[in-house]
């Protein structure tokens, strides 16, 4: 009889290059990733008006119109402001400290109106509304500091004590039809 | 003179590397499941404007992209500024109401990320919101960078 020899291969798959195969893929994912958080002015637009519907009243002393023009020029209650002094006086009229009659009754009335032009750059009205959520950020911070000792941020979502601030601040935002001139 | 020999341990110097492919598998899957491929080719320039006060999304099925800005020309150019929905750009305006509609109806919990070019000008973007206003989307995001 003859015996044939046979040279057993092993029955093993080669994995030595399995890391190389993994690398490569790795480095593929690397590139193409973006982990990019989107991040933006979050805002709640109103329903829009009916034809017939009227709108509703508002007191003028809680209402706060600021407009901007195309050159980034700022009138709050027709009072020539600088962008950068416009949080400061939002504070002081969402707020009212000193009850000033011709600022709003209480942070909870208070609504600031936005109105621009339709020539105005979106830098520029971003900018302002980004005045705006800072000015009532500030306002919820100090709140939430003075009565739970953590800032706003800290709060949880949805939670009793961030609905209270919310309920005290409530961020009303109207942005206005632009006007032409 | 005495000589003094050092003591060496007789492992030896290598690193075991039989878990590195693991490691990287490992590494691999993260980066497989984070990744985001690019899913639309904008057809108009945005250049994000900055802000500080911004807040982060963090359920990114909610949101749906309009993008505004003007339109990329062949050569480098740019045009006049559009709005571009999905991978297509709208030239009527009104149609925006519809396409919002039915995505509206498919997330009822829908927020309208408005990603718009800084020296677009607001016009264009008060004719887009009005339209978000009749389709009843009402939660839209301005989005901003974060200011360095």
């Amino acid at each position: 009889m003859l015996l044939k020899k046979r040279e057993r291969e092993s029955a093993e798959i080669n994995g030595s290059s399995m890391a190389d195969i993994a690398f490569l893929l790795l480095i593929f994912f690397l590139v193409t990733t973006t982990i990019n958080v989107d991040t933006g002015i979050g805002l709640v637009l109103p329903p829009p008006l009916q034809e017939d519907q009227e709108p509703p009243p508002i007191k003028e002393r809680n209402l706060m119109n600021i407009l901007v023009n195309s050159e980034g020029r700022v009138l709050m209650d027709d009072q020539p402001y600088q962008l950068t002094d416009v949080k400061e006086r939002l504070k002081e009229f969402i707020d009212n400290p000193t009850n000033d009659p011709n600022l709003s009754e209480s942070p909870d009335m208070a609504i600031v109106s936005v109105k621009t032009q339709r020539q105005t750059p979106y830098r520029i009205y971003v900018d302002m509304l980004d005045e705006v959520m800072g000015a009532y950020k500030e306002l919820r911070d100090a709140a939430s500091r003075s009565n739970y000792g953590v800032p706003f941020g800290a709060l949880q979502d949805n939670s009793p004590q961030y609905e209270q601030i919310t309920d005290m601040y409530p961020k009303k935002i109207s942005i206005a039809e632009p006007g032409d001139s | 003179m005495a000589h003094f020999k050092k003591k060496r341990g007789g492992s030896k110097q290598e690193v075991p590397t039989s878990a590195m492919p693991d490691v990287v598998f490992m590494l691999l899957f993260f980066f497989m499941v984070t990744t985001v491929l690019r899913e639309v080719t904008l057809k108009v320039r945005v250049n994000l404007t900055q802000a500080e006060n911004i807040e982060k999304i963090e359920q990114k099925r909610l949101l749906s992209y309009v993008y505004i800005g003007p339109e990329r020309l062949p050569g480098n150019q740019l045009g006049e500024d559009k709005v571009q929905i999905d991978d297509a750009i709208v030239d009527d305006i009104g149609a925006i109401r519809n396409l919002m509609y039915d995505k509206l109806r498919e997330q009822p919990k829908l927020i309208v990320s408005l990603r718009v070019d800084e020296s677009s000008e607001f016009g264009l973007l008060t004719d887009v919101q009005e339209e978000l206003k009749k389709a009843s989307a009402f939660r839209i995001n301005y989005s901003t960078r974060r200011e360095p």
